[in-house]
């Protein structure tokens, strides 16, 4: 018993410190610009830079807009699936694992071929066009997330009977959506979206391939030609990160709503 | 004419029948219970009512008002499931006003409504509760008000004590019964639980495979059971089998004894094998055939009357507490039987050669009963 408790103690360790050690050291290295002294310099010039502000600002709007269609494509499907195509499920949970299976630069230039100016559907021949496809594009990079974090909330509430419940009670479909099942699944749609904004914000082979002013690619830019400030970028990318995991946790914990049995 | 009627209902799932023509008029304030066991079409029946499942033939009316093809919605049939299906993320009060709001009601009557309901079952200090704060007796209450909220025509509950505890179940559904009476709401109550809807239904509709195999009072149903399944399923019954030996005179021979029904026996020729059922109530057993007075076991069983007398021995006692089961086999066939616990009299001891005394109303000879 005790040999198994050091064991483990020695695994946990070992991994804090594989984890741990580099970030530690990268935001040291951050701390550095100032010659002799640690400043937050590095975080300060970034932080002025109108780049960063218009790349940051850029890649939020996408994820939020990523966010926006994911849930409006995802909740109804898996609300249906739970409902009324069992049978479906297999193929969807299929269909929402390829983006992990298939590289993105694979995705990205199927569709540069499909969507380019001179194809029937000319998606990249307007920056707005593109950022839609770029959205498009996110949609599905996230979906694997946002399709698993709403599916695990509907399978947790008896979605069948909520329904039936509510019909039963003069609802309609939009009213059992938006009232019953939605305030029901919350918890589950916003872990998705957190995820999602996790994914997108550094988000770097879809922007950089269909050009567009993205976080990602600026991050990119920024290491290949600066010293301090990547590392202060990759530690603010973290925290973002790291902030929408917490968000979640916060969220799930507090306002968890328990399904009755 | 009647409030609810189901005219031919029949539902099938591709090449396979769960519901054969079925037929029911039920009273404007009637209790009728639907009892059979897991499979026999009750809950696809009661959900066709609901209009969940679509009918694949006949018609549902209620007050005259076809409504076959309605949706659920537009129905006003009131639902309580057995899983209380309780919208998590609202208060009590919020469930309960849940169809009011629904219906466009004024915010005061919707008030007034969710306050009468809560006093109605007795819970008027927790509407500001959330269903998993309740316990499973009170959340099947809120769902019981939240159906009667919206004053549904027809009331429809789905086994809904089915997942409480042996206590609560009969506290709640004496409940449900004074409040179906208070109320006069046409109600049909799906259970596969005999003891509850022998308990509560004005009638009850015995189904097995789909079929109606009896439609008829709680007193009809347990003690003239039209076929064989009804007789085993409602209540606890003996079944033995044996040989009509003279129709005419309802006498039959059963493991070489002759018994006599109170009829004749109708449906089957002399030296034709026959099944006939004998409730364990109904019997009454002495010590020994020489020591008739000698009542070892007084029984509930009615002693007026000619009455049958078969011999056997004791098989097995078992103690339920008020009342003692005492099993008796004669030869191949062998019957229970119940008796009053009485503390200044000990139970037989298994072995010993006894006589049961059973009326001749009490033996059901049973139609279409195998050999």
């Amino acid at each position: 018993m005790k040999q198994t408790r050091l064991g483990s103690w020695i695994a946990i360790i070992i991994g804090t410190i594989y984890f741990v050690v580099p970030l530690i050291g990268t935001f040291e290295f951050s701390m550095r610009m100032r010659r002799g002294e640690y400043s937050f310099d590095a975080y300060r010039v970034v932080f002025a830079d109108p780049k960063f502000q218009a790349t940051f600002g850029y890649s939020t709007l996408m994820a939020l807009l990523t966010i926006l269609m994911g849930v409006l494509i995802v909740v109804p499907t898996s609300y249906w699936i739970q409902l009324r195509l069992q049978k479906l499920r297999p193929l969807v949970e299929f269909i929402t694992l390829m983006p992990l299976v298939i590289p993105a630069i694979v995705i990205v230039f199927g569709y540069l071929r499909l969507y380019n100016s001179s194809s029937i559907l000319p998606m990249t021949a307007s920056a707005r066009s593109t950022d839609l496809l770029l959205v498009f594009s996110y949609v599905t990079l996230a979906l694997p997330y946002m399709y698993r974090a709403v599916d695990t909330g509907m399978r947790a509430i008896d979605v069948r009977v909520l329904t039936e419940a509510a019909e039963n009670l003069g609802a309609s479909w939009p009213t059992i959506l938006l009232k019953v099942i939605l305030p029901n699944v919350r918890v589950a749609i916003l872990s998705g979206a957190f995820l999602t904004f996790a994914t997108v914000i550094g988000e770097f082979t879809m922007a950089s391939l269909l050009n567009r002013p993205a976080f990602g690619p600026y991050l990119q830019l920024i290491g290949a030609n600066r010293a301090y400030e990547p590392s202060a970028l990759a530690v603010i990318t973290f925290l973002v990160t790291w902030a929408c995991m917490g968000l979640i946790n916060v969220v799930g914990r507090g306002k968890q709503i328990k399904a009755t049995p | 004419m009647a409030f609810l009627d189901l005219a031919d209902v029949r539902k099938n799932y591709g090449s396979q029948t769960v519901v054969h023509k079925f037929d029911l008029d039920v009273a404007r304030g009637e209790f009728v219970s639907f009892l059979g066991p897991s499979g026999c079409g009750k809950t696809t029946t009661l959900r066709m009512v609901a209009g969940f499942e679509v009918p694949s033939g006949g018609a549902i009316r209620i007050d005259g008002r076809d409504i076959t093809r309605l949706r659920p919605n537009q129905r006003n049939v009131g639902m309580v499931f057995q899983s209380y299906a309780l919208f998590p993320n609202m208060t009590v009060a919020d469930n309960v006003a849940f169809g009011l709001k629904i219906a466009r009601k004024p915010a005061s009557e919707i008030a007034a409504r969710v306050e009468e309901m809560l006093k109605m079952i007795k819970l008027p200090q927790l509407g500001g509760r959330f269903p998993y704060q309740l316990s499973g007796g009170q959340q099947q209450r809120v769902a019981l008000a939240r159906a009667i909220a919206i004053k549904p025509q027809v009331l429809l509950l789905d086994e809904p004590l089915s997942a409480l505890d042996a206590k609560i179940r009969v506290s709640l559904r004496e409940e449900i019964r004074a409040l179906q009476r208070s109320l006069g709401i046409t109600t049909i109550y799906v259970t596969h639980d005999q003891e509850e809807a022998l308990s509560m239904s004005d009638r009850i509709v015995v189904m097995n495979e789909g079929r109606v195999e009896q439609i008829g009072t709680p007193f009809e149903v347990y003690n003239n059971p039209k076929t064989r399944f009804v007789a085993s399923f409602v209540g606890t019954l003996n079944i033995m089998k044996g040989k009509v030996a003279d129709p005419a005179a309802g006498r039959i021979a059963i493991d070489g004894q002759e018994v006599f029904a109170s009829k004749p026996v109708t449906h089957a020729q002399a030296g034709e094998a026959c099944a006939v059922a004998l409730r364990p109530e109904a019997a009454t057993l002495h010590r020994s055939e020489l020591q008739e007075a000698a009542k070892i076991a007084s029984s509930f069983a009615r002693e007026s009357g000619p009455r049958n007398r078969m011999q056997g021995t004791i098989e097995e006692v078992s103690f339920l507490g008020s009342v003692v089961r005492i099993r008796v086999r004669f030869q191949d066939n062998a019957i229970s039987l119940d008796t009053f616990n009485n503390p200044n009299a000990t139970p037989p001891a298994r072995g010993a050669q006894v006589t049961v005394t059973f009326g001749r109303e009490d033996l059901l000879v049973l139609e279409g009963a195998e050999s």
